[in-house]
């Protein structure tokens, strides 16, 4: 079973894809290009402040509002190993899991969450954190199939015959 | 067992009649909507993902409106990605100009009722207007759409919203949905469908119909749907089917919750900043002093919104300092509006009148505003940060709302 | 000895009897124009670098919002309240969103014989009326603001005499056009353009604007008609009376003279990057292009819009092309409404927006891409003007600039 641990940002409900990634940098060329703006409305240092391997603990309705799977992707650009949140917009929920990010729901983890503290994953298991285990519930299989193959890209390049590395 | 009419559309696409909620199926797709600033995102992966044609290039609708007309430099880029693609793949459904994707894919015909469409933008579950399932997808779903016309989809629960009666003087379809997302919360309906009936939605028209679909995402709802009736095969330019006339939800159909409102007890509302569910009803908000208006988007930019817009303003100026920028949302929306004289009306009260496109409601330019500034806004989404800075306040309304604001300088009922 | 119109109308301001080129004088201003290109910055200097701000006589203030309407983003958004709230609490004249600075002045201030500063080059548009209009930067409108007055330097005028009559599809613009070309960008610089001749009088306020306009392209300090019969009934139709009317006298001294014979003018075009490099439109026929723009206070007004619509009627603008049609202002809009141009338009496939610079002024609307071409009835075709720095500007009349927009590339009229 995969099995990770690392620091953890803290954000609240409702977190759109607005705040993810303002539509003013959409139409910039490149993720990269985008991923320095990533919830500058709400916290502008943020994306400076993020490491590789950080995961993001959020209250409910993550990702709420637009299709732009921009918002997934920068957050991965980031670095961001999973995002664990009360609930997940559906779109979002969607895209993220096309992109190869792994999305946790877990309705209490959220309120005893301090910024900064580590955290451990178990996927499709549970979380473990200050001592307390919280209990995830697996994800169906299609998407853990996605997920396996990399994302929905590589999923399609292999029906197609290519391979993506 | 009767079922939803998302049960329904979605029984019939796949060829099965037993589908019910929190089934996972593939579905086969009748159209597909793609915008202007996802274009270039979709050809890269639809190219990585290895594709060398698309299934359906009839059936595949390319809309320019985020960036139309262009503010910034790479904006034509995205024109020029698409333009390239259009091309290549011989997609001959292409609008350049023409106003908003969600406002010209009923309107130019795109979309019938019991069609399965997706799009590129989360307010693509305005089709339902006329009784299709719609949502909005990822580019990366859309690129493997394009080359499978295939998705698969978990069947939703449907959430039931009956309203009863006629609705008050200046009360529109969008205070209605404003306080039921109010009431559902904005993730109350997540990964459910909507199905709105009773007597209040029949009589409305398409275009009412459309501000309510177009907003059932801000409840976090992946589609929502109303019956078609006879407005819907006059407004589609169709007849319909015995299928499409029995296209309602079962009276035994299982819906996992159901939602009453008596119209004649609804009054003008708006959602406040920042979060599209913290609704207030305008009478305690009046006196709030505004620096701007808008009036437009794919929620309430079509002609019944500008008509009403102009009824409140005829005669009147919009208030010394304030900006009224209004943005029709289809090409024929603004044809229609000139012969009818409102654009004529809103110009004389002193709008700033703007060719049909998104505008200012995704926040690219249009209207852009800074620290401490105040809009009252008829479009469909206030997050922080949407229309400039994270300090300015957007207040969502109804345009006869808006338009009385707008003339008063201040948040007020308008009278 | 005698003065010229520029001359009398600085004596005016001046309050003495004669003056002459090369003087310098202070003058009482009538008027100042100030928009959102440089107000901001105006105003940050009245608070910051003032002991005793004040403002001598708001009422000859007028504050314009023009440049970037719709905002585009927080910082013009800001630089544009920064300009509303200095109004609001200074009782100073204030528009927005209403049209290009220069048709609004022309439409509800400007009288003959008056002098006006405007921070922007494109001022000296006012001498269509016979006012003397001219450019300033923020700093001399400051001091202006403040002072009631400023200095100047009294240019030397350079006759232009025009004759004839333009032929059926050649525009004042070909005609101003084929000036610059002809005595180039810096040709008259520092100097006054004054029109005369018999073909002046055959030109409406409307011609006389676009050949004032384009004044400051040559390096003109500003260009100016005589307020005949034509300029005052516009002006009476308008509700507004001349402050005075001047007449160039017989032995008035001019520094040179050139002679036009209107009725030998052909549609020409500015390639780029110069506004001087002008040649016959035939020359650049074929040309591909991605944009076409019909509008600004060069070409914007009821005249032009009539052109183009004459020439998109029962036409479609070519596919790959984006053709923005702006009104200079709302009165323009409304009346296009009226004859029903604006239907024409959009039937046939333009983009129509609000009253307001536009892609002129190369920000916020329309803005053009890498290696893009636009043909346009703008003021300036400079490197980078429009958009990306390698994208490129034609300027022609709005009658080449529609029959582009249908044919997508350049073409005249008569070749659709």
């Amino acid at each position: 079973m995969e099995r990770f641990t690392g620091k953890v940002w803290v954000l609240g409900d409702d977190i759109d894809t607005d705040i993810i990634i303002p539509t003013e940098y959409l139409a910039l060329k490149t993720i990269e290009d985008m991923r320095q703006y990533a919830f500058s409305p709400l916290r502008p240092d943020l994306a400076s402040q993020i490491r590789k391997g950080d995961m993001i603990v959020a209250g409910k309705n993550f990702g709420c509002g637009s299709s732009r799977e921009q918002a997934p992707e920068v957050i991965k650009a980031l670095g961001i190993r999973c995002i664990i949140a009360k609930s997940f917009a559906r779109i979002f929920f969607r895209n993220s899991i096309n992109n190869g990010l792994l999305l946790i729901e877990q309705p209490d983890l959220y309120d005893d969450m301090r910024e900064g503290d580590e955290i451990t994953v178990e996927v499709n298991h549970h979380i473990t954190y200050g001592g307390s285990r919280y209990p995830i519930a697996s994800l169906p299989e299609n998407l853990m199939e996605i997920l396996g193959a990399g994302g929905l890209v590589k999923a399609m390049a292999a029906r197609n015959g290519l391979s993506i590395s | 067992m009767g079922q939803t009419m998302i049960e329904k559309i979605i029984s019939r696409n796949i060829g099965s009649d037993s589908v019910k909620q929190g089934d996972i199926v593939t579905v086969s797709v009748d159209r597909v909507m793609l915008d202007d600033i996802m274009i270039p995102f979709i050809v890269d992966k639809f190219h990585e993902m290895g594709f060398s044609k698309i299934w359906d290039p009839n059936k595949v609708v390319l809309i320019y409106d985020h960036l139309v007309p262009s503010s910034q430099q790479d904006d034509v880029r995205h024109y020029q990605v698409g333009d390239r693609f259009a091309e290549e793949y011989g997609l001959t459904h292409v609008h350049r100009s023409d106003g908003i994707c969600h406002q010209l894919m009923t309107e130019a015909g795109y979309v019938k009722p019991g069609d399965v469409v997706f799009g590129t933008d989360s307010h693509t579950t305005t089709y339902g207007c006329v009784g299709a399932f719609s949502t909005g997808i990822g580019y990366t779903e859309m690129a493997a759409i394009l080359g499978t016309g295939e998705l698969w989809i978990r069947v939703p629960e449907t959430i039931k919203i009956v309203i009863q009666g006629e609705l008050p003087e200046h009360v529109m379809s969008k205070d209605l949905i404003l306080k039921i997302i109010g009431d559902l919360g904005a993730d109350g309906a997540t990964y459910k469908a909507l199905e709105f009936t009773g007597s209040t939605v029949e009589n409305m028209t398409i275009s009412s119909r459309m501000t309510m679909a177009n907003m059932a995402i801000e409840a976090g709802a992946k589609c929502a749907v109303f019956a078609p009736d006879e407005k819907t095969a006059h407004y589609c330019g169709v007849e319909l089917s015995e299928w499409e006339k029995n296209l309602k939800g079962d009276e035994d159909a299982v819906y996992c919750k159901t939602l009453i409102y008596q119209a004649k007890e609804l009054v003008p509302v708006m959602a406040c900043p920042s979060q599209v569910d913290k609704i207030r009803q305008v009478s305690q908000l009046e006196g709030t002093v505004i620096d701007q208006v808008f009036i437009g988007s794919c929620t309430n930019g079509r002609l019944e919104d500008l008509v009403a817009a102009a009824k409140m303003l005829e005669g009147k100026k919009v208030a010394p300092f304030v900006k009224l920028i209004v943005t029709p949302a289809s090409r024929k929306v603004y044809q229609e509006a000139d012969a009818c004289g409102a654009l004529k009306v809103l110009a004389q009260a002193g709008a700033v009148i703007t060719h049909p496109g998104c505008g200012l409601c995704c926040g690219r330019t249009g209207g852009i505003l800074c620290d401490g500034e105040r809009v009252v806004a008829t479009n469909n989404r206030n997050f922080l940060g949407r229309m400039g800075t994270s300090k300015v306040e957007i207040y969502l309304a109804s345009p006869v709302v808006a338009a009385a604001c707008a003339a008063a300088g201040k948040i007020v009922l308008p009278s | 000895m005698g003065m010229t119109i520029a001359e009398k109308i600085i004596a005016r301001a001046a309050g003495v009897e004669e003056v002459k080129a090369g003087d310098i004088h202070t003058v009482t201003l009538d008027r100042m124009m100030s928009n959102d290109g440089t107000t901001h910055l105006t105003v940050d200097m009245y608070h910051n670098k003032l002991k005793n701000p004040r403002i001598a006589d708001p009422g000859k203030m007028v504050f314009i919002v023009d440049h970037n309407v719709p905002s585009d983003n927080p910082k013009t958004a800001a630089s544009q309240k920064k300009m509303r709230d200095f109004a609001r609490e200074h009782g100073i004249d204030f528009w927005e969103g209403k049209g290009v600075c220069h048709q609004i002045m022309m439409e509800h201030y400007v009288c003959p014989g008056e002098l006006i500063f405007g921070a922007d080059s494109h001022t000296c548009t006012y001498g269509a009326l016979g006012a003397f209009g001219t450019g300033v930067g923020c700093t001399d409108l400051l001091y202006g603001m403040v002072t009631g007055t400023s200095w100047v330097l009294v240019p030397e005028t350079v006759k232009f005499n025009l004759t004839g009559r333009l032929p059926e599809g050649v525009y004042p613009r070909d005609l101003m056009l084929t000036i610059i070309g002809e005595i180039g960008a810096s040709g008259v610089s520092y100097q006054v353009m004054e029109f005369c001749g018999d073909g002046a009088g055959t030109l409406s306020v409307n011609d006389r604007m676009v050949l004032c306009n384009l004044a400051v392209e040559a390096g003109a300090k500003t260009a100016i008609f005589e307020a005949d019969q034509t300029a005052l009934d516009w002006l009476a139709a308008r509700g507004r009376k001349p402050a005075a009317v001047f007449k160039s006298d017989e032995d008035a001294v001019y520094e040179r003279e050139y002679t036009f014979d209107l009725s030998k003018i052909q549609p020409v075009a500015a390639r780029p990057d110069f506004v001087d490099d002008v040649v016959p439109a035939k020359e650049v026929c074929g040309v591909h292009i991605d944009e076409a723009f019909l509008g600004s206070c060069n070409n914007g007004r009821i005249e032009e819009l009539r052109v183009g619509a004459a020439i998109l009627k029962g036409r479609k603008v070519a596919d790959h092309v984006r053709f923005l049609v702006v009104p200079a202002s709302q009165q323009v809009y409304l009346q296009a409404l009226d004859e029903g141009l604006i239907r024409v338009f959009m039937e046939s496939g333009a983009i129509v927006m609000n009253p307001n610079c536009s892609v002129c002024w190369g920000s916020c609307q329309g803005v053009i891409g890498e290696n893009e071409v636009l043909i346009s009835t703008g003021t300036r075709n400079f490197k980078g003007r429009a958009g990306h720095p390698s994208s490129k500007v034609y300027l022609g009349s709005a009658a080449t600039v529609a029959a582009s927009a249908v044919k997508g590339e350049i073409c005249t009229a008569d070749m659709l």
